[in-house]
């Protein structure tokens, strides 16, 4: 398996930045009861993890340690002032229903977790495509729970309404404890089909991120 | 910075502690929260300090916000702002102290330069600067969410200090999967505090 598959698969699932890492779930789950704005977000936050990671690793080996942290965030920082300066020219409503929620991307934990664990050791190159990998291993969960809490709460995807008008919205859904919930259930599900995963190959190697692993170690 | 929402201050304060609460409403601070309160004394600790990093950094933020960064007109610039702003004020804090309380030192000082990227603090900086508070609403402000974030992670943390120890649970709901169930339970809990006080 190549580098470069390796990340993006352990990115996607292996080393999930939700279901294995449990990193990240602060800020995004307040929007994730609105498909477009979640997507929004995923975009927001995988840009600046990629650009970040990029960047990051280029300077790793100028920035000294007592001040890395700092570095880091006022990287970060700068990509997400672009994420937000876009979005206010371009999508103004968007931007406005979003609020606080775009700047709070730069303290994602994903987004210093990545720089933290992976680009501070390894090639430019590498590092973008793993902040990549990380941003669509998070966001495609994401979606699913929007999905999910758009559809039940206000029986709609993407604002076009679906159902009919005898479907009673689920409020629930629209309200901050479902967000809990759904991810609770898909880390659930998740947890349950590795451990199927890894009971049917016993004794082979055990897969690169087990559950409950510490934060990532890879050459 | 006349249109300050006219909002009395104890029901503000009441309302950032329980019905909009910033972790169980708002979702921020939950990676910190999920894994310190794993440990009882810890999450005690922790929630002192983020008291008061928030209820300073916003004082501190507010000032920033009307002297420096209104009059220039950078507005673009306040998340980078705000961020060494936080960073500043946790580093004198750290160093405060650590001169002059060495014992409170041992307690709190592994946690304080884990605040800077708590987004519990950013996120009550951008909401003040979002809802155009003035200062002793900023303050209020601050102060009543860190104590809100303070309460919740005191809660979970005793809730699972029998939670980790139950033997019913299905082993792939262990760990963060139930913690996060039980967030949602005291979330809905808190939900019902909001026909008591209407302030957004």
């Amino acid at each position: 398996m190549s580098a470069s598959s390796k990340v993006f698969k352990d990115g996607l699932w292996y080393n999930n930045p939700i279901f294995v890492q449990v990193l990240g779930i602060c800020s995004t789950l307040a929007v994730t009861n609105n498909l477009r704005n979640t997507l929004i977000m995923v975009l927001g936050v995988t840009f600046a993890t990629s650009m970040g990671s990029l960047t990051l690793s280029a300077l790793r080996e100028l920035i000294p340690r007592k001040v890395r942290m700092i570095v880091q965030v006022l990287v970060l920082s700068f990509y997400v002032i672009i994420i937000d300066i876009v979005l206010r020219a371009y999508a103004p409503t968007i931007s406005k229903q979003l609020g606080p929620y775009v700047g709070l991307i730069i303290t994602n934990c994903i987004l210093m977790g990545r720089a933290e664990a992976f680009a501070a050791s390894n090639p430019p190159g590498l590092a973008f495509l793993d902040g990549l990998a990380n941003g669509f291993g998070y966001g495609w969960v994401l979606l699913v729970i929007a999905v999910i809490r758009e559809f039940l709460g206000f029986g709609s995807l993407f604002g076009f309404k679906i159902v009919g008008d005898g479907f009673t919205p689920w409020t629930i859904m629209v309200m901050a404890p479902s967000a809990f919930f759904l991810v609770a259930i898909a880390l659930w599900i998740a947890n349950n089909y590795k451990a199927k995963a890894e009971a049917a190959k016993k004794g082979a190697a055990a897969p690169a991120g087990a559950p409950g692993a510490p934060a990532p170690q890879k050459s | 910075m006349t249109d300050a929402p006219n909002v009395g201050l104890l029901s503000l304060f009441l309302a950032s502690i329980l019905t909009s609460n910033i972790l169980l409403a708002n979702f921020l601070g939950t990676c910190s929260f999920i894994s310190i309160s794993k440990d009882f004394k810890s999450s005690m600790g922790l929630g002192i300090a983020v008291t008061l990093v928030i209820g300073i950094t916003a004082a501190v933020c507010w000032v920033v916000l009307r002297y420096i960064i209104e009059p220039l007109g950078i507005e673009y610039l306040s998340f980078i702002i705000f961020i060494i702003v936080i960073a500043g004020v946790v580093q004198m804090l750290e160093m405060i102290i650590d001169r002059f309380s060495p014992a409170l030192y041992m307690a709190l000082g592994i946690f304080l330069p884990l605040i800077t990227v708590n987004c519990a603090v950013l996120g009550v900086i951008l909401f003040m600067q979002i809802r155009k508070y003035n200062f002793p609403q900023a303050v209020i402000f601050g102060f009543g969410s860190g104590a809100g974030w303070w309460l919740a992670i005191m809660l979970l943390a005793s809730i699972r200090r029998k939670l980790d120890s139950n033997n019913a649970i299905p082993a792939g709901l262990k760990g963060t999967g139930i913690t996060l169930i039980t967030i949602g339970f005291m979330a809905m809990a808190f939900v019902g505090f909001s026909g008591m006080i209407a302030v957004q």
